[in-house]
């Protein structure tokens, strides 16, 4: 549903674009290909697609407040973000935990996180963590090691359908898990066990750690895969929220809605094309490519170059 | 010669499970070798085939205890935790799910090798922070195990006895309580699982040799009762022997070292278990002898201890049992 009042999905995804690379030029680097091309696809989940509550947590994360223990009997998740788990709604899995810097930034766009949250992001003592955690904003399970997302959100979206819930699990994939063969078990798992209040959107970017994914461990065709493992699969654009809209409308009776957004990792700033094919995590390599990039990319988008001043 | 009870996880589960419907029986292509075909059968809205895919049934599982399910996961103990080590840490370990690992086929209970010998799972489990260790050591203990394991406040681990059990003990589990099983005053023996009914066939020789041992049985491994295990050390002379169906690294003989160390007991210890190898394949008494693992064994790590042979020979040692290979209340050679 397109939310009144607010931006709208395109505004947002600029938004995110916009925080990740003013966040990337004052701490010189960042994760930017992946708000380049995930934008859209966290976007439109969090203002489209997603039914959530209000937030449960304050705006302004608090810090780490210690790991889950017997001795720790309040530990909690950074779930609440995302509103409450309550049966009538939705759930999200950000998959690729190293898109939080990305993920965070969507949560300020759409108002459930303070801008100020942006500021504790790999921060000694903070729950903003670089590598999104458990107890992170947004987040609701660790997901660091890639593969993991799809079966967890398949055994809650069993459980929630044995409940009779009506809410949606969804999660957010990158496409190098498809190299994780967890994720073909769990696709033929959801699928056997019938699984269809499970959704996922893939960012298939084609890049991973150590470049195009062509080059580190070619995958082949995605789609005949995931759907002869028993998925329903449909691939779009993913800079084209139409496409989105339409895709998640699918018939997938009996199967695990899979939407395979195929992106650029350099839409909305093509300066980054020079990076090709080691776009995973941008360093500025001297002070000439900062200045560079952070003229080019500014101009992109739309925005003022970032006065980094003299912090690294 | 102890009752020998047949397949008691089989009724036990079923017990269990059909009185707490929030229990989940899943089980990973290895349905009938842990005892859960007939629950599968009376009671498929209960149970989940996850396949062969150990590392999507451990993150499945985590998703499930997120809804307020607790999964019985059922596979061989190894297949538990080697393969999917990652998924159980990230998935069940850190987040505290309130899921029940089912492990069967501890250590050399089976005539599968390196493969399916689960040799050195309490050491990877004592490590992951938050979990809980229980093994099983008779037919009571496996009768008991749901209910101890689903008492756990978060994720366990249980090694579990399956097919042909000698019944030892008449009281269920109590989690985190050591069974006294002797109370003599020169050598105190702890053992867990398969080990202490060794034990018990080496006790009465040892006696009768005018040894006084003082025996403790473990069925909590973590988290454990260290000031209890320090009265019975601070009650023998000579000090502790150790027999574990297990590598003697990481096992109830490092935790009792571990113990011994960081209290300042100054007495010998003696730890006997797979002594830094793998085995192969074979019959439970067979891996028994040749692993030096049994009755036999840990009467020479008693002399080891006390310094002398005290002449006990193969006859003196009470109540053997000799079980086939395959047995018929087995449903398979694994």
């Amino acid at each position: 549903m397109t939310r009144p009042n607010a931006k709208t999905t395109e505004e947002i995804a600029l938004g995110i674009r916009r925080r990740v690379f003013e966040h990337a030029m004052r701490n010189n680097g960042g994760y930017l290909s992946q708000a380049c091309s995930a934008a859209e696809q966290l976007a439109w989940l969090y203002n489209e697609a997603l039914e959530l509550g209000a937030p449960t947590l304050p705006m302004v994360p608090e810090p780490f407040g210690g790991v889950p223990s017997f001795d720790n009997p309040t530990y909690r998740t950074g779930a609440g973000y995302n509103g409450p788990a309550r049966s009538d709604l939705d759930r999200l899995f950000i998959a690729p935990a190293h898109y939080a810097l990305v993920a965070y930034a969507t949560l300020i766009e759409v108002r459930r996180m303070a801008p100020e949250g942006l500021e504790m992001f790999n921060k000694d003592g903070s729950s903003v963590e670089m590598i999104g955690a458990e107890h992170s904003p947004g987040m609701e399970v660790h997901n660091g090691t890639l593969g993991i997302g799809f079966s967890t959100a398949a055994g809650l979206a069993w459980a929630r359908k044995r409940k009779k819930e009506t809410g949606k699990t969804w999660v957010f994939m990158s496409d190098g898990e498809v190299q994780e063969g967890q994720t073909w078990e769990a696709i033929q798992c959801a699928a056997h066990h019938g699984i269809d209040n499970l959704y996922a959107i893939m960012d298939v970017n084609r890049q991973q750690c150590d470049g195009a994914m062509s080059s580190v461990m070619e995958v082949g065709d995605i789609k005949t895969k995931m759907e002869n493992f028993g998925a329903a699969v449909v691939s779009i654009d993913g800079h084209k929220l139409d496409e989105m809209r339409d895709a998640v409308q699918t018939k997938h009776k009996g199967k695990p809605l899979i939407i395979l957004a195929n992106t650029s990792p350099f839409r909305g700033m093509p300066t980054l094309q020079r990076r090709f094919p080691r776009l995973h995590y941008v360093r500025f390599k001297s002070e000439n490519e900062r200045a560079e990039m952070n003229h080019d990319i500014a101009r992109a988008l739309g925005v003022e170059p970032i006065d980094y001043g003299r912090a690294h | 010669m102890v009752e020998m009870v047949n397949r008691p996880y089989e009724r036990a589960f079923e017990a269990y499970a059909v009185a707490h419907p929030e229990v989940l029986c899943l089980s990973a292509d290895l349905t009938s070798s842990c005892e859960i075909d007939k629950f599968r059968d009376n009671h498929p809205e209960q149970f989940l085939s996850l396949g062969m895919a150990e590392q999507n049934m451990l993150s499945f599982a985590g998703g499930l205890g997120m809804a307020g399910f607790r999964p019985f996961l059922h596979t061989f103990g190894v297949f538990l935790y080697r393969r999917p080590y990652d998924q159980l840490m990230a998935s069940v370990a850190y987040p505290r799910r309130k899921v029940r690992l089912m492990g069967f086929l501890p250590g050399v209970t089976t005539p599968g090798g390196m493969t399916h010998q689960a040799i050195e799972d309490i050491a990877v489990m004592r490590s992951i922070p938050n979990m809980t260790i229980l093994e099983t050591g008779d037919a009571t203990e496996v009768e008991s195990i749901c209910e101890a394991a689903d008492s756990i406040d978060g994720p366990v681990y249980c090694r579990v006895l399956r097919g042909s059990v000698p019944r030892l003990f008449d009281t269920p589990i109590e989690v985190g309580r050591m069974r006294e099983l002797a109370l003599g005053y020169d050598v105190l023996i702890v053992t867990a699982g398969i080990t202490t009914e060794e034990a018990l066939r080496a006790r009465g020789a040892l006696e009768a040799k005018g040894v006084s041992i003082r025996h403790l049985h473990l069925n909590t491994i973590k988290p454990f009762d260290a000031q209890a295990l320090l009265d019975h050390i601070g009650a023998v002379k000579s000090g502790v022997v150790t027999l574990e169906n297990h590598v003697t690294e990481g096992g109830i003989g490092s935790l009792v070292a571990e113990v011994m160390a960081d209290n300042g007991v100054g007495k010998r210890l003696v730890r006997l278990g797979l002594k830094d190898t793998y085995a192969h394949g074979g019959s439970r008494p067979y891996l028994m002898k040749y692993y030096a693992l049994d009755a036999t064994a840990l009467v020479a790590g008693v002399e080891k201890l006390l310094a002398q042979k005290l002449g006990i020979t193969e006859d003196d040692l009470v109540g053997a049992r000799v079980e086939a290979v395959h047995s018929n209340v087995k449903a398979e050679g694994l």
